[in-house]
């Protein structure tokens, strides 16, 4: 099976507020697909979806081959998709109370029964390829806010996740921090990791995407190759935002 | 004949011998009252934020009931009311720890559910995304971190508690205030012996705010 997240007819709301509206989407395994949208466009709920963190009203979402229930049905999948689905925050979200390499080490021996030694030298191969090896006993606020979501990135693969979402991972960051990031998610993306990211780096979208989908009040409007959609939008709404944020 | 008032620094230090007598009880009712309280309001204030009605409203009514009448009713009543219930006399420091601990617990249900409720829920968030349970998440994560906001309001509490035992000095437990009343029923010097009273209070409640800084002090380079 190629597909490793398949949504079809989901429709998610907020009260009365319908931010997700027939959503069909598949990603391939191996994939990168970025998500661009104005805020409050439902890009982040999208992706939120897809480990449980919001739960949806109708349609049918399957991850990996599990299928993951509508409001209160059987969420019995949930935690096996959890298990292989990395998410990285917009705000980070590491454990302040442990050190960077506690923070790598907890997931897998919690939820894996990982012996303690193999954790810990995981933890420090991926803080060496997230390129801090050497700020591993420190604590998260030691660290600059670039250096903060490099650990992030370092812990969600930490669970050797089929499928890593990433929720506007540089929108918090000073500009000069940007690069490291995405560096380490360039990376990412060529090592074959399935990835779907929701950013307003649209360089990076660029560069990167296999696919760039652009969402606007909760609709798929327009999808494709990030150089069709960048230089040849079909819809006159994704005409319209890019050249907000491109700044034609 | 002219009012003169001269403190007595004899009768004070004299007294200080059987004062100290009470000294236990007022640890024993204080600390036993607190550890129970402690128990109690993790369990209730947790059950307080509970999504389950049924969970969440008997803990709610606890904390507003316990909270919201004085000390010394309870601790009466307790005493004098429950015997009547239980079918038998209930011991003047089995109340007071009893008093102590439903007293306390339902404030620190109020510390333990603020506590918890002030940590960010993207820490939850991540716990769950990360593959953790519900259970996992709470106690590796929210748990460890709220505790350490939770050691102000604690240390704050178990001031209160000690300071309340002075209270039970109506039921006959022979703790620190009630010793005093002995000793000044025979020798007629309640400013001294009162005195010595609120310095030996406060020589508690002292040692007790400095070990509470350290500790804070010492949890303050993690968070």
């Amino acid at each position: 099976m190629t597909h490793i997240v398949e949504m079809k007819g989901m429709n998610k709301y907020f009260g009365k507020l319908h931010v997700l509206k027939d959503i069909d989407l598949t990603v391939e395994k191996g994939e990168v697909v970025v998500i661009i949208g104005a805020s409050g466009s439902g890009k982040s709920t999208l992706i939120r979806c897809v480990n449980g963190l919001e739960e949806y009203e109708s349609g049918n979402l399957v991850v990996d081959g599990h299928a993951l229930a509508p409001k209160g049905g059987n969420q019995k999948n949930l935690n096996e998709i959890r298990k292989e689905v990395g998410m990285v925050f917009q705000q980070f979200n590491l454990f302040p109370h442990l050190t960077v390499k506690k923070n790598i080490m907890l997931a897998p021996m919690k939820v894996k029964n990982t012996a303690e030694t193999v954790a810990k030298a995981t933890a420090e191969r991926l803080l060496e390829r997230v390129g801090i090896g050497n700020q591993a006993d420190k604590y998260p606020s030691q660290l600059s806010g670039g250096q903060q979501q490099r650990v992030a990135i370092a812990r969600a693969l930490a669970m050797e996740p089929r499928l890593m979402l990433f929720d506007e991972p540089t929108s918090a960051l000073d500009p000069e921090m940007i690069g490291e990031v995405l560096d380490v998610m360039r990376e990412l993306a060529k090592e074959g990791m399935t990835m779907m990211v929701v950013t307003h780096e649209m360089g990076f979208a660029r560069e990167v995407a296999d696919r760039v989908i652009y969402i606007h009040e909760g609709q798929i409007v327009e999808q494709g190759k990030p150089d069709d959609v960048f230089d040849n939008p079909q819809s006159e709404r994704t005409q319209a935002f890019l050249s907000r944020v491109l700044g034609h | 004949m002219e009012f003169q008032f001269q403190f007595d620094w004899q009768s004070a230090i004299d007294s200080i011998p059987f004062l100290l007598k009470g000294i236990p009880y007022t640890l024993l009712i204080s600390f036993g009252g607190l550890l129970i309280g402690f128990a109690l309001g993790i369990l209730f204030g947790l059950l307080s934020i509970n999504k389950k009605w049924f969970l969440r409203w008997p803990a709610t009514a606890y904390i507003e009931i316990f909270r919201g009448t004085p000390i010394l009713v309870q601790v009466l009543f307790i005493f004098y009311g429950l015997p009547d219930l239980v079918g038998g006399p209930i011991d003047p420091i089995t109340a007071g720890i009893a008093a102590i601990a439903l007293n306390s617990g339902a404030y620190i249900s109020e510390v333990v559910r603020g506590g918890v409720q002030s940590i960010a829920k993207g820490q939850t968030e991540a716990g769950l995304s990360l593959g953790l349970s519900r259970t996992q998440t709470f106690w590796s994560i929210i748990w460890p971190q709220a505790f350490r906001r939770m050691i102000p309001p604690l240390g704050n509490q178990a001031i209160v508690s000690i300071k309340d035992t002075s209270l039970f000095s109506v039921i006959g437990v022979g703790e620190l205030v009630r010793q005093g009343q002995i000793y000044i029923a025979n020798t007629f010097t309640a400013f001294e012996v009162y005195f010595v009273v609120a310095i030996l209070y406060l020589a508690i409640t002292l040692s007790l705010s400095l070990m509470l800084r350290m500790l804070e002090r010492r949890g303050l380079g993690s968070v």
